[in-house]
């Protein structure tokens, strides 16, 4: 079929052997609930980067980030930012994806990226998207996971008017960004 | 009862490795559903890999499910879960930056994780990019601290704003994501796979599809038939060891204590006085709030009376005892710390703290008389303007000591734990 041949698939997933979307679902929401049964939190990520990168900019830079008060909070005087159960649970994410790449044989040094542009764009753009990214996660109060995960869940309102505005704003960008993926 | 506060009943050692734990499961599944790929994550803004949608809504009624039927059979305590507060302005902006965010970088923080963790170069850096972004933010909030602060609706949840029962809502949800699972299937037949739309088959060919829907159909029902728990139901389920406070009269506490706890500076006190608004208006004690049991069964109620501050003593108190213990116990079901109730109530208040004889004198205990009647016949109706409502420390210690009345004091200040989250 025309349509097929000439450009190459938005997504890979006719040789991974990726698992069904709706078990995946399936499985996250079972991750998610026994999270809250036995937490009484959910998930989440923004947070925990949130903490990691304070813990950084403590070593180097103690006394400014007692000034700042959003900073303070974590790592003010004595407070150790990474003594909270969601970096642990970060550290979890990060071993999980691992051993689940290894298992499936996805780990590999690449950058996956549209066919119109070069790597070296692609990282930029990266590091812009993840700067945006972790900018309106603490505007927000939370990211996907924290917020619409969890917060969708629980039935947060804030958390759903969250959820419906990233669909909106990435729908919205996606034709002005199309040269970046297809 | 869950949820529970792990690291504080098993220690910090085995709570962490309980997070850590979830985090695996989290991070396996995110990468088994193929979100360590940037190019997959981005196809959902194009419509042609709906996988996106499908792993978040599916996760969140799963888990929505889940929740809501286990605290409608009694073994969670929705109560007692990080609900993430509302600030829906704040919200609603940073919702469309990280859309933003999300297309032009190809992950959220989450996947990000994933990625990097698989040695995806573009999701290394997109992770460096989100604490670059974080950074930013903390630097630069004070500037727009009010708006960041603003519409702030504390734990609001969408049955309340829909005005229906948890149960319906739950069903809603249920409902509304397969009706969007369906025509994403459908989406992805014609963008994805480039399917002419006549091709496409109007029901979904998939049993499996079909069986699942039902089940979590059927689930959704069974919250809404069973209802979520009431107050009583609370107290009900709550524990032999707050039962057996109540019986040994642990939180009965007597008018000389209230009087020093009123009197302290370094606490707040909620006075609750379940009384009729006659008897309310007749006399009551300075700066006591007339409740029903209505209010009790109120959410919005109950959030105020939770938003008090930690060093908050709530005492609540009727004529004698009877009507203050039920309440006592919806209350405490419902959680709220700090909660005692006055010992022998407005009657022993006065009996212990008279009122001049020409403004109120005790009443004959008559036989036919209620449990709960107010034994004090006033001449006119004081409120809380005699001195009686708060005779002050030094007063009222001086009448204790004549009187030669010795209490037992048993108020202790409960810390509330604070709720937290995964973004937090």
């Amino acid at each position: 079929m025309p349509g097929k041949i000439t450009e190459e698939k938005m997504s890979n997933n006719n040789k991974e052997s990726y698992i069904n979307p709706y078990l995946g679902g399936t499985l996250l929401g079972i991750v998610l609930f026994s999270a809250y049964f036995l937490t009484g939190g959910g998930l989440g990520a923004s947070g925990a980067i949130n903490r990691i990168q304070v813990f950084f900019v403590d070593l180097f830079a103690g006394g400014h980030v007692d000034q700042v008060g959003y900073f303070a909070k974590l790592a003010g005087g004595e407070s150790n930012p990474l003594d909270a159960g969601i970096v642990l649970m970060l550290v979890g994410t990060f071993l999980g994806g691992m051993l689940s790449g290894l298992y499936n044989k996805r780990l590999k040094f690449e950058t996956r990226k549209g066919p119109n542009i070069s790597t070296k764009q692609r990282w930029l753009f990266a590091f812009i998207g993840g700067a945006v990214m972790g900018y309106g996660a603490r505007f927000a109060r939370g990211c996907t996971s924290g917020q619409a995960l969890s917060g969708g869940a629980v039935l947060s309102v804030g958390s759903w008017a969250f959820m419906f505005c990233i669909f909106i704003g990435g729908y919205a960008m996606a034709w002005f960004v199309r040269k970046l993926w297809r | 009862m869950a949820p529970f506060d792990i690291v504080a009943s098993l220690g910090k050692f085995i709570g962490y490795m309980v997070f850590l734990l979830i985090g695996l499961g989290f991070g396996a599944v995110l990468e088994m559903s193929g979100f360590g790929d940037s190019r997959k994550l981005a196809a959902q803004f194009y419509f042609k890999d709906m996988t996106v949608l499908k792993v978040m809504f599916t996760a969140i009624v799963v888990a929505m499910v889940l929740i809501f039927a286990f605290s409608a059979l009694g073994f969670l305590d929705f109560g007692r879960l990080y609900v993430n507060p509302t600030y829906l302005f704040p919200g609603i902006i940073g919702g469309l930056i990280m859309g933003v965010g999300f297309i032009v970088g190809g992950f959220c923080p989450g996947t990000s994780i994933v990625a990097l963790a698989t040695f995806k170069i573009d999701g290394i850096i997109f992770a460096v990019g989100v604490a670059f972004g974080v950074f930013v933010f903390g630097e630069t909030v004070s500037i727009f601290q009010g708006f960041h602060n603003s519409s702030y609706m504390d734990r609001f949840i969408l049955p309340e704003l829909f005005g229906v029962s948890t149960g319906l809502m739950v069903l809603l949800v249920v409902i509304m994501a397969l009706v969007m699972f369906y025509w994403a299937d459908r989406a992805e037949k014609f963008f994805g796979e480039k399917m002419p739309w006549k091709e496409i088959k109007i029901l979904p060919a998939n049993f499996k599809k079909i069986a699942a829907s039902a089940v979590l159909v059927f689930f959704a029902l069974f919250v809404l038939f069973s209802g979520q728990p009431t107050p009583e139901d609370k107290w009900n389920r709550i524990g032999e060891k707050e039962v057996k406070k109540l019986e040994n009269r642990d939180i009965h506490i007597h008018p000389g204590e209230l009087l020093e706890v009123m009197n302290d500076p370094m606490l707040y006190t909620t006075l609750l006085d379940i009384r009729s608004e006659t008897d309310f208006n007749l006399f009551h004690l300075e700066n006591a709030r007339r409740i029903t049991f209505e209010n009790i069964h109120d959410s919005d109620f109950m959030k105020e009376l939770s938003a008090a501050p930690d060093n908050t003593v709530v005492a609540v108190m009727s004529n004698n005892e009877t009507d203050a213990q039920e309440a006592y116990k919806l209350l405490r079901g419902q959680g709220v710390l700090n909660l005692y109730i006055l010992s022998g109530g407005i009657n022993n208040w006065l009996g212990v703290f008279a009122p001049d004889a020409s403004i109120a004198v005790k009443g004959e205990q008559g036989a036919g008389v209620s449990e709960e009647s107010f034994q004090y016949i006033f001449s006119r109706a004081v409120g809380s303007t005699i001195g009686a409502s708060n005779p002050g420390l030094e007063k009222g210690r001086e009448l204790l000591e004549h009187s030669g009345i010795k209490f037992e004091k048993k108020v202790k200040i409960q810390k509330k734990k604070a709720l937290s989250g995964g973004c937090a």
